[in-house]
Order: C-alpha cells, then structure tokens, then sequence
C-alpha cells in the first residue's frame, strides 16, 4: 500500500484530498453555479438568499460571505472553484492570492515582481527547511 | 501517416489570456512575458502542424466535483470556450480532429491507458491561453485540437511516470493514423507556482530551471519526482508539470531544442515555455 505523504508537513498548503472534496462538495458545485451569468446576477442581488438554496454550513457560508478564502479552504473548498468567487466580483488571482497570504495586494503584487516567495524555509515544518 | 513533427511546452495563466484580450501585452508589466514567445510565433507561423494534441487541465470549468476523471481525451468535432465566471473569452471556437480523436482513444485504452472519452467539452483559460500565445488573435483557430485533460486539481494526480507512458503511447498511436498528417503534441502549465493558503506566490526558479534542462535530455529522470516533492519545491500548483512528461514521452528519445524561456511573474506564476524539435 501506497503511504500518504505528510502534507500537513508543508507550511501553509492545504492538499486537496478525496476526503476534503467530499467535505467541500456542496460548496465547490455553488461556486460553479456562478459561471452562469444568471446565477452570477442573483447572488449578486443577495448572497445570503443565494447561499441558503445550497446545503452548505453556517461556516462555509460564513467563509464566502466574508470572502475568507483560506476559510473557505479550510471548509473543503479548492482554490480553482473558489476563483468563481473572485471573477465573479472582478477581482484577479494574484488579489486572492494575497488575501490568502494577508498581504495586501500592491505588497503581495511588489513580492511577486521580486521573484516571489522563496521556497528556502518553506519546504517543511519539521525539518526547518 | 501522421507523425509528430514538434513539441511545445508553455504555462496557461489566466491573466496572460486576460492581458491579450484586453490589449495590454506592450505594458511594462506584460511585455517581457510576451517577448518571450514572439520568437515561437514566427516560427509556429512557418511550421503550422494539422493538429495539435494539447494536453492540458481543466480548472473547474468543465468538470465539477461530479466526476473527477484522471485522463480524459476530447472526441468532439468542436469544443465551446468554456465561461469561467466573467464571460468566455472572446476567442474562437476549438476546432477538434475527431477521426484522429477518436483513432487515439482506442489504441490508448486497448494499450491499458483508460481514458476516457468526453463527447461534450467546454475548453477553458488551460487550453485557449497557450493557444493565444502560439497563434496570436486570428479569426479562427489555424489548427485541429485533440484536448487531453489530465486532473490535477485532486490528490492523487496521475504520477510523472504515469505521464510520461501515457506520452510514449500517444507517439505510438499517432505512427499507426493511417491519414497524412503534420501533429504537435503541447504540454502546457507550470511552472512553479502556489494559489493558495498563507504560502501562496512560491516561485523556486532553481527547481524549474533544472526542469527546463532534463525536460529536454533526461525527462527520465523528471518522472521519479513524486507529489510530495513537487509540492514542496513547486508550490501546491506545481504539480502541473506532470503534464510537460506527456509532451515529451510523445516525442521520442532525442529532441533539439529550438526555443527556451524563462520569466517571473505573470501575476502569481514562473513562466516557462521550449520548443523542441521532434527530429
């Protein structure tokens, strides 16, 4: 049998598991509703009613309200559905990105602009590397 | 009979796509990406294959969490540019091989490769972004596309080795179409790159850079790197170069490279992109 690496072991890095899919199922198939412009403009109107049709928990719909994404990762969302969210409010990747760092944008947008984050120290929480 | 005549490798940002659409590919921040592909323009323009088998993943736009397939392979005579959240781009629509489609489907699953085959398949930013960069912004698309999509949104993606095999296969089945035609096979996202959590913007240009040199002489040895090592080294989204092994498995023993290119950032990502010659 093949043994699970240690990936609690990456600082920083939720891997998106079997498990955590079916955790965030519900979550990851609202946030595809939003590639239709219809549903877009409905949540749009009212995300709360928006939210409350989907068989989500009170935190995962906490998490998308406030657009805490590492929350909404955290509830089993995964970062290519959780980008529905940001395109549908005209935000880019890299503004995720830097929400998720808690960085702001302009100091996230100057890291990246300096080669970005380097992965010395960021390999691995145990070995300090 | 066909044969594959060259490879290309390039990430798939979605904010490239959405630089080229919006007409900002001379801006400071986006002229260095774009120069470095103006080279493989010209030559994609002089060496235009029939069809291209591009390999690629989809970003939750066509596949939900309903059905998760590790290998999938497009068999459709056209393929719709999928509306990620903010319109389709305003691009062509794909245009498929579906004999050649089809002809690959069955050689690969009778060589226990077991694709499967998506009749319906909306494209996204992972498939038309490396085609905007290649072809530039033309009417219609100047090549048939053969869209294989490899999960790599979900733990376990298919292993490097895995890859590299399936790769090999497609070369195999390729040699044996019996229609005279020119083929490409593109292996497209990378490199290193994270979206996601408190470790998001990790670039390692060290990792990606002996990358690009094995790629080309010794993708061997690219194939014992396992998740956790890409994890690690790549970013979380790293691991989208599993799918740069399928391009070169398809490509034979010996490539010349003509073309290489190194760049960070476009937006959250390291940038990388070869031509090779397959002769």
């Amino acid at each position: 049998m093949a043994e699970r690496p240690d990936f609690d072991d990456i600082p920083g890095t939720t891997v998106f598991t079997a498990e955590r899919s079916r955790r965030g199922f519900h979550l990851n198939q609202f946030c595809m509703s939003l590639m239709k412009p219809e549903n877009r403009a409905r949540f749009k109107a009212d995300e709360r009613a928006y939210l409350d049709e989907w068989p989500l928990t009170e935190a995962q719909k906490a998490a998308v309200l406030a657009r805490d994404y590492n929350a909404a990762i955290a509830e089993g969302g995964n970062i290519y559905f959780l980008a529905k969210i940001f395109a549908t409010d005209g935000r880019s990747f890299a503004d995720a990105a830097a929400n998720m760092t808690g960085m702001t944008p302009e100091a996230y947008r100057e890291m990246m602009l300096h080669g970005g984050r380097s992965p010395e120290g960021n390999r691995s929480i145990k070995e300090g590397r | 009979m066909a044969r594959i005549t060259a490879g290309v490798t390039t990430s798939h940002v979605p904010a490239i796509g959405v630089a080229i659409d919006r007409g900002e590919t001379t801006t400071d921040y986006w002229a260095p990406v774009f120069a470095g592909y103006e080279w493989s323009r010209k030559w994609m323009a002089e060496n235009l294959p029939d069809v291209v088998i591009l390999v690629y993943n989809d970003h939750a736009s066509n596949f939900s969490l309903e059905v998760i397939p590790t290998f999938a392979i497009g068999c459709a005579e056209s393929y719709r540019v999928a509306d990620e959240g903010f319109g389709p781009r305003p691009v062509p629509e794909v245009q498929g091989h579906a004999d050649l489609s089809c002809h690959l489907a069955e050689q690969l699953i009778l060589e226990e490769f077991d694709l499967t085959v998506v009749n319906r398949l909306d494209v996204d930013h992972g498939l038309t972004v490396p085609m905007s960069l290649l072809f530039g912004q033309p009417q219609a698309w100047p090549v048939r596309v053969v869209p294989i999509a490899v999960n790599v949104v979900q733990y376990p993606q298919p292993t490097g080795r895995r890859c590299y095999e399936l790769g090999k296969a497609i070369g195999r089945a390729v040699a044996s179409f019996p229609e005279d035609l020119t083929v490409h096979v593109w292996g497209t996202g990378g490199m290193s790159h994270q979206l996601q959590g408190p470790r998001a913007g990790l670039i390692n240009p060290t990792f990606d850079n002996a990358f690009l040199d094995r790629i080309v002489d010794d993708p061997e040895r690219l194939t014992h790197i396992a998740h956790l090592e890409y994890l690690r080294e790549a970013g979380s989204e790293g691991i989208e170069l599993i799918m740069w092994l399928i391009m070169r498995g398809a490509l034979g023993e010996r490539v010349t490279p003509l073309h290489r290119f190194y760049h960070v950032p476009a937006s959250n990502t390291a940038v990388g992109h070869l031509v090779l010659d397959a002769g």
